[in-house]
């Protein structure tokens, strides 16, 4: 007896009773769909937030005065600031370190006419807004002679936009920062979500008019000139590394630090959060996955109860069988083509049901859920072997019983 | 015994023995039959219900081994086989009739018949053309694509029959054909077996408790306790026209 008269016999069989293959079928659905729509949302969650971070800016390390590791919040603060200076050290004795802005970064108060809003005011230099992949969408970006004059420009994001001026265009209009006049040049494009607060809701203005116009001697200490922070854009991947420990030695040199000594400043790279999110995103992918599986088993369980249930319904007609020469692996081939029709016709329905599901999140807008060729491959081959293996008692069961048994049974 | 009469017995059991062990009861179905059945006899096994016929029928038939005992099937030892063996020994060798019929819910004659074929490893074309051939011999040619439940009782019987014969074999096994039929109807059941027996040369070997249905058959082996009670020859063999009889 070949597969394929094994197959149909099988098929024959399933349809004879309709709604229970349906029933049976139905735990294998859904456990197939879940394993494929979930893994679909944790693939989604990841890529949205490697999206998040990698839209920071690429390859970005930042320098931050203070310890962040361990230290807590109180050695942030007790450190010494960072001085402009630094910045300019690096950019001339780091040539590895690429692209770099220092930045004062604060919140203050922007007014425009009866519209007030606390925003990040953000002041550095024009290279800023390249390096943190900020665009233009309207007017132009802040320039070097912007900067070198001290001029009060400054460029919105377009959330801060609509909300001081509604629907008016802000290019050309003047706003108040802390109390200063400022004329809006630009408008950067939407970024979007935002990491640790909107991205688009920041006053972008040059920082030598920050200097000058807006934070006075608050940004001053012991005569020289502090900044929040330097950010540094290596143009090559592999560099980031080695910046860093350019960056850290040049740093420890110009702080006056010893070998003993402990860090005083932090170098953070957007890499190492990459990295630190991605392993909790490939956590909360391989739960889903877990929790999926389990209701995949379940589903199995349902499968081989049903076949039990059918072998005994159908004890005379195994007999029947075995009486009119069925041999015993023809029984136990049938029994198990039926379990594995029943899977694998699920899984097909589960996977399809999963990709809609998953289809409809993405249509919606609500996750970037992406269905991989590696989940629908794992919940198939799940199904194959809950096939196999819930399959095989039901059917050893069915190939053993005695054709006369089997024939005088009630 | 000389070859040429071993070649003509198509059964030949030699001290038969079946024994099941219950708890620690032993029951002998079987105890020590003998039993030699010619090529193209037609025959009844009668007894009362635990004299042991249905366990005979069960060896004869090679559903079951016997305990202890020798049985050559056709002039091959069938009695030390496994299941496997056996399984193809029914297949190519042997008939069933049921008294319940156990045809497959929701399937059609046609299909019915053709089962046996697939676990022979007939082909798709010549498989349809013998069982066309099957249900046409025992007069169903005009119901091929019935399923059970629009056939009739002696209809159900006759797929029955048709399926037993699908494989060609040389002896045909019915346990109690005609008990769940009607008189009628169960008299032209037996009037297609002495068809078949006559016409087709096929070994007839009817299990049966009924005196009217042994009646019919040149040979009666009465069995009672496990033992051959009788071994007869009818010299007056009953042989009623189904017409005769009113349809209620």
């Amino acid at each position: 007896m070949n597969l394929i008269e094994n197959v149909r016999v099988a098929i024959r069989a399933l349809l004879a009773n309709k709604l229970r293959a349906m029933l049976t079928m139905l735990g294998i659905i859904i456990g197939s769909g879940a394993v494929v729509a979930l893994m679909s949302f944790g693939n989604g969650a990841t890529s949205a937030i490697t999206e998040q971070i990698e839209g920071i800016g690429s390859n970005l390390v930042t320098l931050l005065p203070g310890r962040f590791e361990g230290g807590g919040p109180d050695a942030a603060a007790n450190a010494d600031p960072l001085e402009y200076d630094d910045y300019v050290s690096i950019k001339e004795n780091v040539p590895i370190a690429g692209r770099l802005a220092p930045s004062i970064e604060n919140f203050g108060t922007v007014v425009y006419s009866n519209n007030s809003v606390n925003a990040a005011v953000i002041a550095s230099t024009p290279e800023y807004l390249d390096i943190r992949n900020f665009e233009i969408e309207l007017g132009r970006p802040l320039t070097a002679s912007d900067n070198a004059t001290g001029a009060r420009v400054a460029v919105i994001g377009p959330d801060l936009g609509t909300e001081l001026f509604g629907g008016l265009n802000p290019v050309g209009r003047s706003i108040k920062v802390n109390g200063v006049f400022f004329e809006v040049v630009g408008v950067t494009v939407a970024k979007g979500g935002g990491f640790g607060g909107s991205d688009d809701e920041n006053v972008f203005i040059p920082i030598e008019t920050g200097y000058k116009r807006l934070y006075g001697n608050s940004m001053v200490t012991n005569g020289k000139r502090t900044v929040s922070n330097v950010i540094i854009s290596p143009l090559n991947a592999d560099d980031v590394d080695q910046a860093m420990v350019e960056v850290e030695r040049l740093m420890r040199r110009r702080r006056g630090l010893k070998l003993s000594d402990d860090l005083d400043f932090t170098l953070f790279s957007q890499n190492a959060f990459l990295d630190a999110f991605s392993a909790i995103t490939a956590t909360l992918t391989a739960f889903l996955g877990v929790i999926a599986g389990i209701s995949l088993l379940v589903g199995g369980i349902g499968v081989m109860n049903i076949m039990l249930v059918s072998v005994t319904e159908r004890t005379r007609e195994i007999g029947l069988r075995k009486a009119v020469g069925a041999k015993r692996a023809t029984i136990l081939t049938q029994f198990l083509i039926e379990t594995m029709m029943l899977s694998l016709v699920g899984g097909a329905i589960g996977v399809t049901f999963g990709w809609g599901v998953s289809t409809i999140v993405r249509q919606l807008d609500i996750l970037d859920a992406q269905v991989t060729m590696g989940s629908i491959v794992l919940a198939f081959s799940v199904v194959a072997i809950i096939g196999i293996v819930f399959g095989i008692y039901p059917a050893m069961r069915a190939s053993r019983l005695s054709p006369i048994e089997a024939l005088r049974y009630e | 015994m000389t070859t040429e009469d071993a070649e003509d017995y198509v059964i030949d059991g030699r001290n038969l023995t079946k024994v099941y062990t219950m708890g620690d009861n032993e029951v002998r179905a079987l105890d020590g039959v003998d039993v030699k059945i010619k090529r193209g006899e037609l025959l009844s096994i009668m007894g009362p219900s635990g004299s042991g016929k249905s366990t005979l029928m069960a060896i004869l038939g090679c559903l079951d081994s016997p305990t202890s005992g020798e049985y050559m099937l056709d002039g091959e030892p069938v009695h030390a086989l496994g299941d496997n063996a056996l399984a193809t020994i029914r297949s190519k060798q042997l008939g069933f009739v049921f008294q319940q019929f156990n045809l497959l819910p929701r399937t059609s004659a046609m299909e019915q018949v053709s089962m046996p074929m697939i676990y022979a490893g007939v082909r798709g074309r010549k498989r349809k053309q013998r069982a066309e051939k099957m249900l046409q011999l025992v007069g169903l040619g005009e119901r091929m694509d019935h399923t059970p439940a629009e056939l009739s009782g002696g209809q159900q019987q006759r797929v029955a029959i048709a399926r037993s014969l699908a494989n060609d074999p040389a002896i045909l096994l019915a346990d109690e054909p005609t008990g769940a039929l009607d008189t009628k109807t169960g008299i032209e059941i037996m009037a297609l077996f002495k068809r078949l027996n006559r016409e087709e040369g096929i070994t007839v070997i009817i299990v049966t408790h009924d005196v009217e249905v042994a009646e019919q058959t040149p040979r009666v082996i009465h069995i009672r306790d496990g033992l051959i009670e009788k071994d007869v020859i009818n010299e007056t063999v009953v042989d009623i026209d189904p017409d005769s009889i009113p349809a209620h």
